[in-house]
């Protein structure tokens, strides 16, 4: 789950992270207890949204003005101005789609001095087992370009169990700090172990964390997100998601407990596992046309699953047509048969269905389905349903 | 033979008397006798479980009662996802030998504590979030489908628990069979990766050919192709089919790019499929056509 810049800094300070003294607006009334609150004489009004690159990002409405999603202010009114350009407006930037995201939040902070601009983050990195930073001199750019371009200007530092004087000693170095900026490290890069350990953060990326002119580091930016899995152990965590940042129809899913995420093509799709729905989409491609989504229905769905997450592609509507494609392992076909004949009576489905089943009572499945009398295409196996429904899709 | 378990491998459950639990060890139990013999449970203990079949297994406190009063050298866990982490805990203290999580959903950073646990003690860990192993006509531990497997050739190993399925149905339609088939799991942090299992299965005599499929993220796929290119010098090598899931999956569904960065170029589709044929393996670009590739490659 991500949260926004403005959550992610509150949750930082919580643990005594240095971070600037900033207000969330969530509509207009909120800018004067901003001014208000922060003295001055620089404002910076940032866009919340779940996406990068706001700063070099561009608004679609022309009210919006030339700007990006972060801007900075030297007078009151100009805080006013700038959040009247940007709130309720679409920011486009290289990580939202071409539509842009709507900024229904924005984050007024202190300015501040910056003398260098640094990259550090956290995740969990996959080859030891472990988490680990990874932290570069190069902050405030594009860091894969850099990972890409100069990767001896990166360091990745699993930290096994804790973050101990040398590892910190070995970040600061990374970093080249001295003075009053390598005290701040020595605390910060701990804090920031405890807090993504208690918190069940997957990602932690502070880009850029700043060395100010009066020689101390400050977190400029923030970006987390958390495990999903171990949500259920963080309450106040949960309260900080924000729906309207998430798609209608993956919301809805995610009420099903059904894995779907919603993508650029034609065809639906329907599958258990999510490798196998993985592959689903990549056989699609294979034969020349675009998945409209990824939809892993668990090892464990019932009819009422399985209609469910029909509906929900359905709402897709540049679906143009559906391929159901199921290995029962555990789910038997025969009950599949029926929660896809029970969603199609519901929906009245339009487009062209192919379904391949197989696994245990697949022989059952498959004369339900042709016993329906619905205008459902059986497959045999993967190559066939890909074929199938391409080849119905384009006539 | 096989590798990882076979007709003599006992297997004691953890979260036998679960839904779940309870589903598997009664499939378990019909597919060739395999050898479930207790399961645990901490507040049942003195207790039995029925089988579908009327068979009874006690249920001990804990996996240390549990293996002391059967002899098992497995365990098998269904514990839901806040207790898995425990469960596997348990499992290592009682140095069971080889612990299968079938759990989906644990905290990843309950994996990263159990992960520098198990690297110090004697026990093998499968998963989590996976679907077992098996080893045809012998034993079935997890939850795949007994039916489409048969006694053969073949070795299979996979990131991805439904396209475990497809490699093991296709080999058995094509008529090769297979020697024992492991499911990894697809979680990021777990207690198996790729290495070892080839190791196995390049070490077990009736393995003649490998099924290996991978999926896009970290760099496992990469670190067993070169595994498998420095065994080809020693002259360790056997027939190989691959495929990764993954090709057309969407980009930059995390906010940062923080995991890009740490596998250094790693870890999407192109790079893995790149890294596998350079090491022998012929990738097939449809996960339909596993068996039928594997048939080509050994006619050569």
């Amino acid at each position: 789950m991500n949260i926004h810049e403005y959550q992610a800094k509150a949750v930082l300070k919580s643990y005594g992270a240095p971070v600037a003294d900033g207000v969330p607006i969530l509509t207009l009334d909120d800018v004067q207890k901003a001014v208000d609150t922060l003295p001055g004489p620089l404002w910076v009004v940032k866009s919340q949204i779940h996406a990068g690159g706001r700063g070099k990002g561009k608004f679609i409405e022309a009210a919006a003005g030339e700007k990006g999603g972060v801007r900075l202010a030297f007078s009151k009114d100009e805080v006013m101005e700038h959040a009247k350009a940007m709130l309720g407006h679409h920011l486009v930037t290289a990580q939202t789609s071409a539509e842009g995201k709507q900024v229904n939040r924005l984050y007024v902070e202190d300015g501040a001095d910056i003398d260098r601009e640094l990259y550090l983050s956290m995740l969990v990195d996959r080859a030891t087992g472990q988490i680990a930073f990874v932290a570069s001199t190069e902050g405030g750019m594009d860091i894969e370009e850099v990972a890409h371009e100069t990767p001896e200007k990166i360091l990745t530092l699993p930290v096994g169990g804790g973050v101990d004087a040398e590892a910190a000693g070995k970040l600061c170095d990374a970093l080249k700090l001295e003075g009053q900026a390598r005290a701040d490290g020595m605390e910060l890069f701990p804090t920031l172990y405890k807090a993504f350990t208690e918190k069940d953060m997957s990602m932690l990326e502070i880009n850029p964390l700043i060395v100010m002119e009066n020689g101390h580091l400050r977190v400029l930016d923030a970006k987390v997100s958390f495990d999903g899995n171990a949500l259920f152990r963080h309450p106040d965590i949960m309260d900080l998601r924000d729906t309207t940042e998430e798609d209608e129809k993956e919301i809805e899913a995610s009420e099903w407990d059904l894995a779907y995420i919603a993508l650029d093509g034609t065809i639906g799709c329907m599958v258990n596992g999510a490798g196998l729905a993985m592959a689903t989409m990549d056989i699609i491609k294979l034969y020349g046309e675009e998945p409209a989504n990824f939809c892993d229905v668990g090892g464990g769905a019932n009819a009422e699953k399985v209609a469910a997450a029909f509906k929900i592609i359905m709402k897709d509507p540049n679906v143009k047509g559906i391929l159901v494609n199921i290995f029962g392992g555990i789910m038997k076909c025969d009950v599949i048969a029926e929660g896809v004949i029970q969603a199609v009576k519901e929906t009245n489905l339009a487009v062209p269905l192919v379904v391949r089943l197989e696994g245990t009572n697949v022989d059952k499945g498959k004369a339900i389905l042709a016993d329906s009398g619905m205008n459902i295409i059986p497959a045999d196996d993967l190559d066939d349903a890909a074929q199938k429904i391409v080849a119905a899709v384009k006539a | 033979m096989s590798i990882l378990i076979d007709k003599d491998t006992k297997v004691i459950v953890q979260g036998l008397t679960g839904k779940t639990g309870s589903f598997h060890t009664n499939q378990a139990l019909e597919y060739f006798g395999t050898q479930m013999v207790a399961g645990t449970h901490p507040k049942k203990a003195g207790t039995n479980w029925t089988a579908d079949s009327g068979k009874e297994l006690p249920i001990y406190a804990n996996a240390a009662d549990a293996k002391d009063a059967t002899g098992a050298n497995a365990s098998v866990i269904y514990v839901p996802p806040a207790g898995a982490a425990a469960a596997i805990e348990e499992a290592i203290d009682a140095e069971i030998p080889l612990i299968i999580c079938i759990t989906e959903g644990v905290p990843v950073l309950d994996m990263v504590r159990v992960k520098a646990k198990l690297d110090k003690s004697n026990s093998r860990l499968i998963g989590p979030n996976c679907p077992g192993v098996l080893t045809p006509e012998q034993c079935k531990i997890g939850i795949m489908p007994g039916k489409i497997f048969s006694k053969g050739s073949v070795g299979v190993v996979s990131r991805s628990g439904t396209l475990t399925y497809e490699a093991v149905y296709q080999t058995t339609v094509a008529g090769l069979g297979q020697t024992s088939a492991v499911g990894i799991g697809g979680d990021p942090v777990k207690g198996t990766e790729f290495i070892d299992m080839l190791e196995m299965f390049l070490a077990d005599d009736e393995t003649e050919q490998i099924i290996m499929i991978g999926e896009i993220g970290g760099s496992a796929e990469e670190e067993a192709a070169q595994f498998l290119i420095d065994e080809a010098k020693k002259g360790r090598k056997k027939p190989m089919v691959g495929f990764i899931a993954g090709r057309t999956a969407p980009k930059g569904r995390t906010m940062g790019h923080a995991g890009a960065i740490v596998s250094g170029g790693q870890g999407d589709a192109e790079s893995k499929i790149a890294a596998m044929e350079a090491a022998g393996i012929r990738v097939s670009p449809s996960p339909a056509r596993l068996g039928t590739t594997m048939v080509e490659v050994l006619k050569g």
